[in-house]
């Protein structure tokens, strides 16, 4: 692709400003909530990240598509090889250099082949320093992108509305490592593909099962609620579902980010909105009671309030940038969460020894 | 915290040499005001006195003395510290302090190491041990063998197979290492490792793997971070000092930057490392699979380049973590409120690039290896990858203007220069690019990752459509596709300049007019550039930070501007190269400290990651661009600053005075047309002249004849130098007719504008400088220093006593009072600087600098003035006292001596000349010349010689100069070794000599077999001349002495200077005291 042919390509925020750059994505109009992160690389994890779903992803590292996109295949399992589920999450992307050219031993197409095979929007040419300034300061902005010669298609949904766990959610149960041992009932808010690659490493059974399902009669030796896409609050059927399960079993229970949540929430704090979100590859926690301190990956635009804990529950990590809470545990029962991503992918894998310690306590 | 730590010791790295430079003015600062902050005083050794470090201020006690365990044993008897740094001055630190480790000196002492624990140290430093150390967790290192003699290296590299590659375990920065395709370059090689040290090893080559660093930090709590990766544009194979290198990497996927990051910090923890540590790595470009090159147990190189490149203070951190902080104590100091536990998120790309004076070296090998060789590098800031490097080709100051656009590089074999790297490839890369070579093709011959030449190839595009559209510019310059190409060529790094020449419009103007009307244009069509901040976190919180860059890559600016008028910017002297080093930055901090302490904002421009004036700390604004001129004028363009400061930084900010001047740009102190009064040689001849003062006859070159006709009547030797030059680049002596005729030929090529001279070469002369700071032409202070080597040794490699101790009183009364006239005549406020030649009382001015000169640091810190505090204050328009002491009240002598980096520069000839060839000086302070002769040649590297003295002394007054050293030699009971003409001159004398032969006689014994054999512990070698043939004589015999790490002299007058000290007093009699108590 060469200068010339790159179609004009405008972001619009809601309060009207405007940043205009080129297309290399797939052309359509499209709108959604406009997120950014800071991370330096990861893409096509970042892409295929369920929790993204409904969103114009911004990248604050300005140089893109470097190393191409990996295949786009699946083990037996039907997990994937190299990305984070099924597809493309995201609205669409939004960078500041896109590389036209890119090199790597196991890339077979181009991040801009890639989004117009999936038909998802990629502008370029954007000053994404200056852009998340911006976001950054307003929390949550919705935005649209306008493409020359497209029409614009009004579309006016309020995504704090938008149930996107319902949408990312697999359909039906799905078992992975039958009869392996252990068994662990996931809940699917959006669950991204390497959680499940952890926990089948770890010899487990994972019986992954849609946001919404009552698992309560199943037989699990474990509970684990995933991360997943938007506001917490559009997920009260899972609560009410988690709740039922913790009063009638004492099984351990993970969660990581919205799961982090939803188990607040079940145990009966409240969830607030962080004046800035955490958006990067570089979140630094500490493990509370301890000096342990761990780099973490992170997305997520809403926290669990450390205040609203009931008595028999703590928080286990805190955010050392802002005092944010990072993850809560039961103080005499096998629940705790992270807020963070210990599976990383993509990140940093300080964490994943969370996955051995839910695992022992199977 | 440990409570009992309330005094602690620092241990600097000494000279600056290839491979161990300013980086460590940098660490070691950063360290020192980390201990400041608790409360703890600060020792500081370090005999580089032009240092930042070794400033009033930075540490509490400063000992001038060399970094060797004899003397910090006694500095520790004397001082008693607790605590010990050992981490913050490279490789010498380290080696020393694993010295008295050993030795049990810090057991006797009840010293305790701070932050990593010695026997990490020497973990990572022994390979074998290394390599076991890290088998035990599972990671992969090069398969390597450890051999003490060479019949095991030629068996080892059998058994791997070549190509292997050879290095000296505790070698600084790669120091006689390199690759072997074959047994016969394995011999070589392998001879010369073993002169460094008594283990080497031999590895498999893995030539073509990506080269990636990370930079580990980790707490006594075992809290973990990797600060920063950083990616080698060229692949393993080439040093990484000598790579162009990418922060952060380019071409890894979030799978391999993640899995290197984990091994990083699976390593440190092993390891044990308190503090911080780099960890080099191989990476497979066809797999995952990788391995590990090495890791250093110190602040290094790297580390300096990665604090700068993501904002991360490493070395401040590590100081911190050694008294005990957990990380988490500490705060991000570039937000104040977020913690030092995290990882800096970059939205922009660094490129760093190697700085290499190789032109400067008669003979050495271009080609680059394994073994570091060049003296500096640059960091260039950008939001693309085309804009970081374009800046960065313009920043290492070689006269190139970016990728594209310089003047066509005449190669004979592309290829071969493509797979052969020498200090010319990327160069070489744009040549054949336009020659039509593919991304594949280069890729095939470098091993280049495509990802970089594609980007590369990108620039090359750009600069043929703007060739396309010249008709464009001229007929519709406000057309949208002039407008786009136009934003397209400033976002890929493009000056003003490169966008003229592309556009041809040299062909009808001056290149300087041409680049002002495309700066115009740019401005009516609205493409300026924006300021953005490093802020450590990509803007995810906000930030307050004064770390600056420049870039075409976004639509607004991070930075509002005050516009009161309180802004002084001061250019800084970019990077580090043979002839400007680490006494600019030293000015430059110096003039920036006095700004602020006036009340004014401080601003800095520069760009060399080893300084301490590019650490965000030291000013208001740091602005870590580019020195040109239209970076300056964008940067006065939005700062609107109250002046400018060009006279601190060396010659880099002197050549910008003039056209800065012309744009109406406020100049403080000496204005832009004494400045250009001074430099042009005519105009400075003319003006000398004018006020009767003398000089060495000279003359333009216009026409040979006229050349012919001058040395008609000066006679041979000559001087022949261009005008506007800086450590004598393209000057040289000629002493016949032909030598003259080859020099001009390349001389002309240097500059269209200014003419050639030719000049009178006095021999037999003392060179004698002065330094001063004037006020509107009356001189306030000064300093007068003498040339230990007569004149014909360039100023920057001479050894420099202060105060002087030889010379006639009349000739200083002479020299005062031709520098009050020549102040006087050019106005002076502000710093300069004078050279003179004395034979008898005949005083002649060679050359006038009206800025800062090398030897600033030295004589202020000598004098106890601060001349740049000085100075600036009369720039900034303050009453200024003059000083209450002069040269004449100091019972002391202090000495200036060069270090020398040839043991790197594989074959060039170790001899000095017109041409400046030293890359570091140590300045240290006795109560007589011997004694602080002997300090500082101890410093640079020198050992007082055991028993055996090889000498050959040149020509017959050279002879009859040395002859009181020699019979000192003998009397001491040395024994004296002689080539023909000198064991013929000491028999004549009555001194004891045995004669030897030069490689090109035949007889027993022959000096080369001597020095292989390890029988000779000093070389003095003096040329008589320099002419070729004379030089050729001795090259053998002085390049063995310094591959084979034996003490060489080839100037007479130093020679007989060091051998009075060594003879006369032992390093026992030297008194151990600190900067403050003399």
């Amino acid at each position: 692709m060469t200068e010339q042919t790159m179609t004009e390509a405008t972001l619009i925020l809601d309060n009207g400003m405007r940043f205009k750059g080129k297309s290399f994505g797939y052309e359509k109009p499209v709108s959604g909530e406009v997120v950014f992160n800071t991370a330096m690389s990861g893409y096509p994890e970042s892409l295929t990240d369920p929790s993204y779903a409904g969103q114009l992803m911004v990248l604050t590292y300005p140089l893109i598509g470097n190393y191409g996109v990996p295949p786009f295949t699946f083990q037996e399992n039907g997990l994937a090889a190299f990305m984070e589920s099924d597809r493309i999450h995201a609205e669409a992307l939004i960078v500041s250099q896109y590389s036209d050219n890119y090199s790597h031993w196991n890339a077979v197409e181009s991040l801009s082949d890639w989004l117009k095979r999936e038909k998802i929007v990629g502008i370029t040419d954007i000053d994404t320093r200056e852009l998340t300034k911006i976001l950054r300061e307003s929390g949550v902005m919705k935005g649209r992108i306008v493409i020359e010669g497209v029409d614009e298609i009004v579309k006016d949904e309020d995504y704090a509305q938008i149930n996107f766990v319902d949408k990312v959610s697999c359909k039906e149960v799905i078992r992975y490592n039958e009869g392996a041992g252990k068994k662990v009932v996931l809940v699917d808010c959006g669950v991204k593909h390497n959680i499940i690659r952890c926990l089948l490493k770890r010899g487990v059974e994972v019986i992954r099962v849609p946001w919404n399902y009552d698992y309560t009669s199943i037989a699990y030796d474990g509970l684990f609620i995933s991360n997943g896409p938007g506001n917490p609050d559009n997920c009260d059927e899972a609560v009410q579902v988690l709740r039922k399960a913790m009063t009638s079993s004492d099984k351990p229970i993970f969660g990581i980010c919205m799961g982090n949540q939803l188990l607040a929430k079940a145990a009966g704090a409240s969830v607030y909105k962080l004046k800035y979100g955490h958006r990067s590859h570089n979140q630094p926690v500490m493990k509370v009671g301890t000096q342990r301190c761990f780099i973490t990956s992170q997305n997520h635009g809403y926290a669990v309030d450390n205040n609203t804990l009931p008595q028999d529950w703590e928080p286990l990590f805190i955010n050392m940038n802002d005092g944010s809470n990072e993850g809560i545990r039961h103080k005499s029962k096998p629940w705790f969460s992270a807020q963070f991503h210990p599976e990383a992918a993509s990140g940093p894998l300080d964490t994943d020894f969370l996955f051995d310690e839910f695992v022992e306590l199977l | 915290m440990d409570n009992k730590i309330n005094k602690v010791l620092l241990l600097g790295s000494g000279a600056l040499k290839i491979g161990e430079a300013g980086e460590f003015d940098y660490s070691g600062s950063q360290a020192l005001k980390a201990m400041k902050e608790e409360g703890i005083e600060t020792i500081l050794i370090n005999p580089n006195i032009a240092t930042v470090q070794t400033s009033e201020g930075s540490a509490d006690k400063i000992y001038f003395l060399p970094v060797t365990p004899f003397f910090v044993e006694k500095v520790i008897a004397k001082e008693r510290p607790q605590g010990i740094l050992l981490a913050f001055g490279g490789q010498t630190a380290l080696n020393c302090g694993v010295e008295l480790y050993k030795k049990g000196v810090f057991e006797k002492y009840d010293v305790q190491v701070l932050g990593t624990p010695v026997q990490a140290i020497m973990d990572t430093e022994d390979r074998e041990l290394f390599v076991q150390k890290l088998d035990e967790i599972n990671v992969k290192t090069i398969k390597s063998q450890a051999v003490e003699n060479i019949e095991d290296a030629r068996k080892a590299a059998a058994e791997l197979g070549y190509p292997v590659i050879i290095r000296a375990a505790y070698a600084l920065g790669g120091l006689g290492s390199g690759f072997c395709d074959n047994e016969e370059e394995l011999n070589t090689l392998a001879e010369k490792a073993f002169s460094f040290s008594p283990q080497v090893l031999v590895e498999k080559s893995l030539k073509g793997w990506k080269e990636v660093e990370y930079e580990v930090v980790r707490d006594r709590y075992d809290n973990c971070i990797t600060v920063c990766n950083m990616e080698n544009f060229d692949p393993l194979g080439i040093h990484t000092g000598e790579s162009i290198v990418v922060a952060p990497s380019q071409t890894l996927t979030n799978s391999e930057y993640h899995k290197l990051r984990e091994l990083a910090i699976r390593i440190i923890r092993h390891v044990g490392i308190v503090g911080e540590c780099n960890v080099q790595y191989a990476l497979d470009p066809e797999s995952e699979d990788y391995r590990v090159i090495e890791v250093n147990a110190r602040l290094s190189r790297s580390s300096a380049l990665a604090s700068k490149a993501t904002g991360y203070p490493l070395a401040f951190v590590a100081a911190k973590l050694g008294l005990g902080y957990g990380l988490f104590d500490l705060k991000n100091s570039v937000t104040k409120s977020t913690s030092a536990f995290f990882e800096p998120a970059l939205d922009y790309i660094v490129c760093k690039i190697p700085r290499w004076d190789l032109g400067k070296f008669h003979g050495v090998a271009r080609e680059l290896g394994s073994s570091m060789k060049s003296v500096g590098e640059v960091m260039a800031i950008g939001r693309s990858f085309e804009e970081a490097i374009q800046k960065g080709l313009r920043m290492i100051g070689q006269g190139m203007h970016g990728f594209v656009e310089n003047k066509e590089l005449v190669i004979d074999d592309v290829d071969k220069a493509l797979r052969e790297p020498t200090d010319k490839r990327i160069f070489v890369i744009s040549k054949a690019m336009k020659a039509g070579y593919t991304v594949d093709q280069i890729h095939e011959l470098t091993k280049i990752d495509k990802w970089f030449l594609y980007k590369l190839e990108s620039i090359i595009k750009t600069s043929l459509k703007l060739r396309d559209m010249s008709g464009q510019f001229t007929n519709e310059p406000e057309s949208k596709e002039v407008r786009d190409i136009l934003r397209l060529a400033k976002q890929q790094g493009f000056s003003d300049f490169q966008v003229a020449r592309a556009l041809g419009m040299e062909n009808t103007m001056s290149i300087e007019q041409a680049s002002m009307d495309i700066r115009s244009l740019r401005k009516k069509l609205g493409i300026l550039p924006v300021v953005k901040q490093i802020d450590t976190l990509a803007a995810e919180y906000p930030a307050m930070t004064n770390y600056l860059y420049i870039t075409y890559n976004g639509v607004a600016s991070d930075i509002h501007y005050e516009n009161d008028g309180k802004s002084i910017i001061v250019l800084g002297s970019g990077a580090y190269r043979i002839g400007s080093s680490v006494e600019f930055d030293w000015c430059g901090v110096q003039a920036l400290n006095t700004i602020r302490k006036e009340g004014y904002r401080s601003v800095m421009i520069n760009y060399n990651p080893e300084t301490v004036s590019t650490d965000y700390d030291t000013c208001d604004r740091l602005y870590f661009d580019e020195l040109t001129f239209e970076r300056v004028l964008d940067i006065i363009d939005m700062e609107t600053p109250h002046g400018v400061i060009v006279s601190t930084g060396g010659q880099i900010p002197n050549n910008l005075a003039v056209r800065l001047s012309d744009e109406g740009v406020h100049l403080l102190g000496t204005s832009a047309k004494s400045i250009d009064n001074a430099e042009d040689r005519d105009k400075f001849s003319a003006m000398l002249d004018r006020i009767g003062v003398d000089q060495p006859q000279w003359s333009a070159l216009t026409s040979m004849d006229d050349i012919n006709a001058f040395i008609d009547k000066v006679g041979f030797p000559v001087l022949v130098r261009p005008s506007y030059v800086l450590s004598g680049a393209a000057m040289n002596v000629c002493s016949n007719r032909e030598e003259l005729e080859r020099f001009l030929r390349l001389a002309a090529d240097v500059s269209k504008k200014h003419p050639v001279v030719v000049s009178q070469f006095i021999e037999h002369a003392k060179e004698v400088e002065m330094d001063a700071v004037a006020k509107n032409g009356e001189i306030v202070a000064y300093a007068i220093s003498e040339h230990i080597e007569y004149a014909g040794v360039h100023s920057g490699d001479a050894t420099i006593q202060f105060p002087p101790q030889k010379l006639y009183v009349e000739t200083m009364r002479r020299i005062k009072r031709i520098s009050r006239q020549i102040a006087k005549e050019l106005e002076i406020s502000g710093p300069f600087n004078i050279q003179f030649l004395a034979r008898e009382n005949e005083i002649k001015v060679i050359e006038c600098n009206l800025r800062a000169s090398r030897s600033f640091p030295f004589v202020s810190k000598v004098l106890k003035i601060n001349f740049i505090e000085l100075a600036t204050k009369v720039m900034l328009g303050l009453d200024v006292q003059k000083p209450d002491r002069n040269l004449f009240d100091l019972d002391y002598v202090g000495i200036k001596a060069s270090q020398f980096s040839f043991n790197r520069l594989q074959k060039a000839d170790p001899v000095l000349g017109v041409d400046m060839a030293s890359t570091g000086e140590v300045g240290c302070i006795g109560e007589d010349t011997s004694c602080a002769v002997l300090k500082s040649m101890l410093s640079v590297g020198y050992r007082i010689p055991e028993k055996n003295i090889l000498l050959s002394t040149g020509n017959a007054k050279q002879k009859a100069e040395m002859l009181g050293a020699a019979k000192l030699l003998v009397s001491k009971g040395y024994k004296l070794f002689a080539t023909g003409g000198t064991q013929k001159y000491f028999s004549d004398n009555g001194i004891e000599s045995t004669l030897v032969y030069w490689p090109s006689e035949e007889g027993q014994p022959q000096a080369l077999d001597m020095l292989h054999e390890r029988k000779i512990d000093m070389v003095i070698n003096i040329p008589k001349d320099l002419t070729v043939s004379e030089l050729d004589n001795g090259y053998r015999i002085r390049r063995a002495a310094i591959d084979l790490n034996i003490p060489l002299i080839t100037n007479a007058r130093l020679a007989t200077a060091f051998i009075t000290a060594f003879c006369t007093m032992t390093p026992d009699d030297i008194n151990i005291r600190s900067w403050q108590e003399y």
